[in-house]
């Protein structure tokens, strides 16, 4: 079996960080697997999704006819519940670089020790773009990323120093991977939570930075 | 001034010419001034300078790259990492063939922001300690470390309003705002599409969000769908 295959499909970890938001928080969803939190969020837990192109407060994928006009940032249809509002791009973008978003959700490449973030640019394909994802990871009050523990060559995204082109430096406050829930603290990384089924040596050794273990190390909850 | 009323989109950009900056509206499927875009297609103006959010994801934007009209395109959101079809701005700009400035999203709207509203830049922690700060000046405000991010003005801005009035008061629809708005304030020439052309006062002034003053030209258009599918 792959190293990528063990712990948590793309749902579940889309469904752990679910847990991590809360009544009232407005939360932006990176595009890729952050955007399918929205799916685990119930809509009557008081959550304001936030999409760049502007929206606050949208709901799930729309299965309706395709309004151009009213979709998230990654392009697709959203619903539009009561309480939502639009505004222009000025407007969102202070709302991402004034600290109004309570947590961000983002998709990673590498995260360093310290929390530096690279999620853009795959210098081997010579390509990415930057969207809203660096102004996100500087403005919001709380960044989680949401990605495979390693490459798909089984090298570990968790590094002591990113060479991916960063997106912002010490930005990133918790990892949640296929295979833990890992917190960046001033002393490094801390594991808190294995998936199930997932050993702490095999955490250890998908990790790169060394990893300190959490006194109250948990499995997820599911 | 207020706004001179155009029958076609073509009429409406006649005058751009080869080497023109150019602001275009539009966040993917929303607020995508298609009509115009491909009216300047069939302009066929050279050599020009595009500002948009994207270029490549299902927008008419990239049919001026097929047809070789952008010389230089200044975005956040154009070349993918992951691999699947290449668009042909993307193909381009692997062979070199045109530039590419990619801003940050938050950079880029503050920047032609202060473009149009005759400030002389952004200071903004966003991109400090990453490349995007390379060669760009940092400032220090009250202890803290500030990138200095330059304006952004343009020749012409294309914009997609739902409602227009003959004066140039424009409203917008749901999530197609995104750009257009404060992308109106910051070109010299402001050609806007509208689904619809109203005359004044049946407008609520309350709902209008560009003031006709920012606007030079109107085309009444029926919207064309776009769709990005990734």
């Amino acid at each position: 079996m792959a190293e990528t295959s063990i712990g948590l499909t793309r749902e579940l970890i889309a469904m752990r960080v679910a847990q991590e938001v809360g009544p009232g928080d407005a939360v932006n969803l990176g595009i890729g697997l952050p955007t399918l939190v929205a799916d685990f969020v119930p809509a009557d837990r008081g959550v304001l999704f936030q999409a760049e192109n502007g929206i606050l407060g949208y709901g799930g994928i729309s299965e309706g006819d395709f309004d151009p006009d009213l979709i998230n940032a990654s392009g697709q249809p959203v619903t539009l519940p009561p309480g939502a509002s639009f505004f222009d791009s000025a407007l969102s973008f202070a709302m991402i670089r004034g600290g109004h978003i309570d947590v961000a959700v983002l998709g990673g490449l590498q995260v360093s020790e310290r929390g530096d973030l690279a999620n853009w640019f795959v210098p081997e394909r010579g390509g990415g773009s930057v969207g809203g994802a660096m102004d996100l990871a500087v403005g919001a009050k709380r960044l989680i990323i949401a990605m495979q523990h390693t490459t798909r060559d089984g090298a570990s995204r968790l590094v002591r120093v990113c060479d991916y082109p960063l997106t912002a430096p010490a930005c990133v406050d918790l990892i949640v991977t296929n295979l833990a829930v890992i917190a960046v603290t001033s002393d490094g990384l801390l594991l808190q939570e294995l998936a199930p089924g997932v050993t702490v040596d095999q955490v250890r050794a998908a990790t790169e930075p060394d990893l300190r273990i959490a006194a109250n190390l948990g499995e997820m909850s599911l | 001034m207020t706004a001179t009323i155009y029958d076609t989109p073509d009429a409406a950009l006649a005058d751009i010419p080869d080497g023109a900056s150019i602001m275009v509206g539009g966040f993917v499927s929303g607020g995508s001034p298609s009509n115009l875009i491909l009216a300047l297609r069939r302009q066929g103006a050279a050599n020009l300078t595009a500002m948009a959010n994207n270029i490549g994801l299902g927008d008419k934007l990239d049919e001026l790259a097929e047809s070789r009209q952008l010389a230089k395109v200044i975005a956040t959101f154009a070349i993918r990492a992951s691999g699947g079809r290449q668009s042909h701005f993307e193909q381009q700009y692997h062979r070199k063939e045109v530039e590419l400035e990619l801003v940050p999203q938050g950079t880029f709207v503050e920047r032609i922001r202060a473009g149009g509203a005759g400030l002389g830049g952004v200071l903004t922690r966003t991109g400090l300690g990453t490349s995007m700060a390379e060669g760009k000046r940092t400032l220090d405000v009250d202890g803290e470390t500030f990138l200095l991010e330059t304006p952004l003005h343009a020749d012409f801005a294309l914009i997609k309003a739902h409602r227009a009035d003959t004066l140039g008061n424009l409203t917008y629809r749901r999530a197609g705002r995104n750009f257009n708005p404060v992308m109106a304030t910051a070109a010299d020439i402001v050609i806007v599409e509208a689904e619809e052309i109203v005359l004044p006062g049946e407008l609520d002034p309350e709902r209008v969000e560009t003031p006709a003053v920012f606007v030079d030209r109107i085309i009444r258009c029926d919207p064309i769908e776009v769709r990005w599918d990734g």
